[in-house]
């Protein structure tokens, strides 16, 4: 986001629906997503004709045409480098990515690295459903060993990627996890907004078709005080309803779970979240699910100067008290004249 | 016509009207540098001039060897100069290798200038010489002159303490100063030059000035055996004007900052390393003033989906690769061409296929620009022919982006890219503007319709940030008029239609084909493209002036062609087409004319030399003296197909 939008307009969650009929498939968490974000953008005081929704391909990138603003549906992958071009040309513009665990960690893993790496200022929203759903239920980079598709049928035998230590590893400067129908989710949309730089956000997204309730295991709304990790800057690291805690492990330097008596966090020495700490952060991208609970929420937050900002900047340098004058730049360098009667020299 | 320079018997003092002289030594010699200072010399003396840089893939290759000999060709003279040169009169070679791989290419009678210093036991072997051919006969053909330039240069920088490398380093400077004697140069402009790229290490400048005088009364006062003659060549009737020199990739480079200013508009031009395209990139860096923004990305992909992502965003896109970037570019081009964004595609041609002769020049991505992507994905093509028309191209480029809305491919090669030749500097006053006007307001009442098409076929430019007119682009096939996606099968064929008919109208806004050189109509036309200007029309000189019918026609424009092209070939019996690949162009006239194109197939990675066409014209008319296309000699038929120019 930029200052710039701040101060503007007054919407309504009806004015970012498009007349379009959405086409994803009855049930499909896209639609969570979509009415979070709608409900999103009047909140942050968005305005639609400032908005640009880009995306690659894949089910998650038919995201901008539902979307009442300007969207740019682009090619397999690189929805980040088209942002880029965007966001170079103008600045004022608000950004959002949108893309899918295909999409943005497979066919098109090298741009979102370069668009982390560069901090360009946008939000990029990773739909991560583990499957290839556009065509039709092949596994994905994320899948997990053994899943089971039209092209593993005995079972996927290589390692998933962890998008967010994927992000945090290109440099990202802020890393948040959701699912497609927790209510925490526009918070953490607003945050990313907030933030000024790239705004990575892994959504977890059910697909009902090819990878159905996948995510159950620590979305479903039963036990998940058990299994969700909401962190909150300021605030312990506390779940099941605070009877436990995340801790260092001083001597592995790892986390670990700990049980907190009597509401003593202290004394059993659960961390007190710091989205500003790096070092934590990589723990919390790479805390295996089972042994913990799912780390979601506002990860990772530190910004740095962003991309464009820095091209402005040497732009700003590089032309102070130049002139464009293009018959001066034409005849740069040695010249010489050639009069009537031959050159003078 | 200069052999006389190096016959100590040559009857006539006159000076010829123009020479060829090639330096060659190590990639780290300084060679091309050599040959650049030489070119600008040239310049200011008055000379038409081109060159012809030819170095090797590798940035410094083991010393003394074959495959790491730098060469920079030039043709200068006080007569026009279209081509770097057949073959040269004066080869200096720097090293054993540098002899034994250019050596073949110099006249009979030629001037071999050697530096005996490094013709050592392990240069000799570097080079796979069993004996030194300076003392074998072997290179009995050309005058040698031979002298140790590298104890000389030592020398004559011995006074500034150096040490011995960087006093050797000098040894290119020593051997300008030679070449500037021979040919009655100005030295000062060139010590202008030392002093001001060493202005912060006074001792090498000076160092390399001394170098620079040391060869220069060398040829002044040595003895170099009667075989060397002060020649001095006039300056060439021009027309009057401001003259500079340029090459292809600055000449793309300032046409495209032209076109985005004549459009009024910020240009963004987003490029990824690559040869021989990088040096477009390194010249649009430092003009940030012009509202140009440059990004490098990380790779050809990013490189066009954001110079895109900067079209739709409202500034003129640029990308610029070489072949395999370019192919790299492929489904962005098609995005491109869907949601009918302008943008510009340069393509500095090399040797292909795959990673092929990155150094060398080749015009074989012809048919990857006219139908190299998915669907029937029509892009409008445009070849500069030389240095100096890459600006005019590189503006009329612009031109039909921003008013039909398409992407524009643009096609140099390796050599116009690299070589030089005088420009004369344009006033930017003269060229027509083409201002674009971005939609403010809803364009059909009160509805948007992005895909509303003008007479030109071409859609609205709607910059995102407007108020009211948010919607949604993409790569799937778009509905009539409103944008929205649309499958269906009445819909795509009218769009596939539609596209088709915008580009193949572009051919009503370029001007009609011209005769290059000869009459529309005759005998024999050579039709080119691209940077085979020059041979052919010195050939076609040539051979007309011997009184055949032949013709020079140069294609700008290969995709839409002129409209006129058509009928201008079916006035000839015959059409020859010279190019630098298996035959591409003249498939392309075949199939849109059906007229009975024949290929001159050149691809060894050199350019054409004058005499493989003039021999190619030649043969069509029987290459009797006298026969020469006169009207009761029919011509050999026969024989045209199979002629294949060979590697010189």
């Amino acid at each position: 986001m930029n200052e710039m939008t701040k101060i503007a307009a007054t919407t309504t969650l009806k004015d970012w629906e498009t007349d379009q009929e959405v086409r994803w498939c009855p049930g499909c968490g896209d639609y969570a997503i979509l009415k979070a974000v709608q409900r999103t953008l009047p909140e942050l005081g968005a305005d639609p004709a400032n908005t640009v929704f880009v995306s690659g391909i894949g089910c998650s990138s038919r995201f901008p045409y539902y979307v009442e603003s300007y969207g740019f549906h682009t090619i397999h992958g690189r929805a980040p480098a088209f942002a880029t071009g965007i966001k170079l040309a103008n600045p004022e513009l608000d950004v959002w990515l949108v893309t899918g665990d295909g999409d943005g960690m497979s066919i098109g893993g090298n741009h979102t690295m370069h668009v982390l790496r560069r901090n360009l200022d946008c939000q990029i929203l990773l739909f991560n459903n583990e499957i290839y759903g556009l065509t039709k239920g092949q596994y994905s980079p994320t899948s997990r060993e053994g899943t089971t598709s039209p092209t593993t049928p005995l079972g996927s035998v290589d390692r998933p990627a962890s998008p967010c230590a994927f992000a945090l590893g290109a440099g990202a400067r802020f890393i948040a996890r959701g699912f497609d129908v927790s209510k925490n989710l526009p918070e953490v949309l607003k945050a990313a907004y907030h933030h000024r730089g790239a705004a990575f956000i892994e959504i977890f997204q059910n697909c009902i078709v090819y990878n159905k309730d996948r995510f159950e295991d620590f979305a479903a709304p039963k036990g998940a005080e058990d299994r969700q990790l909401w962190l909150q800057n300021g605030q312990p690291m506390l779940f099941s309803k605070g009877e436990k805690g995340i801790a260092l492990d001083t001597e592995k330097l790892t986390l670990k779970v700990v049980d907190v008596v009597d509401g003593n966090w202290q004394a059993a020495g659960v961390i007190v979240h710091d989205v500003t700490n790096r070092s934590i952060a990589h723990m919390l991208v790479e805390m295996p699910f089972g042994a913990f609970p799912m780390a979601l929420g506002v990860l990772y937050d530190d910004p740095r100067p962003t991309f464009e900002a820095a091209v402005m900047a040497e732009r700003a340098k590089a032309t102070a008290g130049k002139e464009p004058n293009l018959a001066k730049l034409l005849a740069k360098g040695q010249t010489w004249t050639v009069t009537e009667g031959g050159p003078d020299l | 016509m200069a052999t006389q320079l190096a016959d100590p018997e040559a009857k006539s003092t006159a000076a010829p009207e123009a020479v060829v002289v090639r330096f060659a030594g190590d990639s780290g010699d300084g060679m091309q540098l050599t040959g650049g200072q030489f070119t600008l010399s040239s310049a200011l003396a008055g000379n038409d001039f081109a060159t012809f840089p030819d170095f090797p893939a590798e940035i410094r290759a083991p010393q003394g060897t074959l495959f790491g000999v730098s060469a920079f060709q030039i043709n200068f003279g006080s007569t026009s100069i279209d081509t770097a040169g057949d073959a040269p009169d004066v080869l200096v070679a720097m090293n054993p290798a540098a002899l034994k791989t250019n050596v073949g290419a110099l006249k009979p009678g030629g001037l071999v200038i050697a530096d005996t210093g490094e013709f050592t036991k392990r240069n000799l072997e570097k080079a796979k010489y069993d004996v030194s051919p300076l003392e074998d006969g072997s290179l009995a053909r050309w005058q040698v002159l031979a002298f140790d330039i590298s104890a000389l240069t030592l020398e004559s920088v011995k006074p500034f303490g150096l040490g011995n490398k960087e006093a050797l380093r000098c040894k290119n400077m020593w051997t300008l100063g030679l070449a500037l004697w021979m040919f009655d140069r100005d030295r000062q402009p060139l010590i202008d030059w030392l002093n001001q790229k060493f202005a912060k290490n006074q001792v090498l400048a000076d160092a390399n000035v001394a170098a620079l005088n040391a060869g220069h009364a060398y040829g002044e006062t040595a003895e170099l055996g009667g075989h060397v003659k002060k020649l001095h060549l006039g300056p060439v009737p021009t027309p009057a004007g401001l003259y500079r020199t340029i090459t292809g990739a600055d000449a793309v480079a300032l046409g495209l900052v032209a076109g985005a200013q004549l459009a009024h508009l910020p240009m963004f031009f987003g490029g990824y390393p690559i040869t021989p395209a990088s040096s477009i990139l390194h010249a649009l860096v430092r003009l940030k003033e012009f509202g140009v923004t440059t990004f490098q990305a990380e790779d050809e992909i990013a490189a066009i989906c954001a110079a895109i992502g900067a079209s739709y965003a409202g500034q003129l896109g640029v990308t610029s690769s070489s072949g395999p970037g370019i192919a790299l570019k492929g489904e962005a081009m098609g995005l491109a061409v869907m949601t009918e964004l302008p943008l510009v595609i340069v393509n500095s041609q090399r040797g292909g296929p795959s990673t092929g002769l990155p150094t060398k020049t080749e015009q074989s991505d012809l048919y990857q620009a006219v139908y190299g992507r998915n669907g029937d994905a029509p892009i409008p093509v445009i070849s500069a022919r030389s240095p100096s028309d890459a600006f005019d191209c590189a503006i009329e480029a612009c031109r039909i982006a921003v008013q039909y809305m398409t992407p524009v491919i643009l096609l140099t090669d390796g050599y116009i890219a690299n070589a030089a030749e005088p420009w004369k500097v344009p006033d930017p006053a003269t060229y027509q503007e083409f201002p674009v006007s971005f939609l403010a307001e809803k364009n059909a009442g009160d509805t948007l319709l992005p895909y509303k098409r003008d007479a030109k076929g071409a859609r609205p430019w709607i910059k995102p940030g407007t108020p009211g007119l948010m919607h949604r682009i993409g790569g799937i096939e778009k509905a009539v008029d409103t944008g929205h996606l649309d499958y269906s099968p009445a819909n795509h064929q009218a769009q596939t239609d539609a596209r088709k008919a915008k580009v193949d109208g572009i051919a009503a806004s370029i001007p009609a084909q011209d005769v290059s050189l000869g009459n529309p109509g005759g005998k024999l036309a050579v039709v080119g493209w691209g940077s085979t200007y020059g041979p052919i029309h010195q050939a076609v000189g040539r051979a007309r002036a011997k009184g055949m019918d032949v013709s020079h026609i140069h294609v700008r424009h290969i995709w839409p062609l002129p409209a006129n092209l058509g009928d201008l070939l079916k006035g000839y019996d015959k059409v020859l087409v010279p190019e630098m690949n298996t035959g591409q162009f003249k498939t392309v006239l075949r199939d849109q004319f059906l007229v009975d194109a024949q290929p001159l197939t050149k691809t060894s990675g050199q350019p054409f030399a004058i005499a493989e066409i003039e021999a190619a014209i030649a043969t069509y008319f029987d290459g009797v003296p006298g026969n020469a296309g006169g009207d009761d000699v029919p011509p050999n038929e026969q024989q045209l197909p199979s002629v294949k120019a060979v590697n010189p």
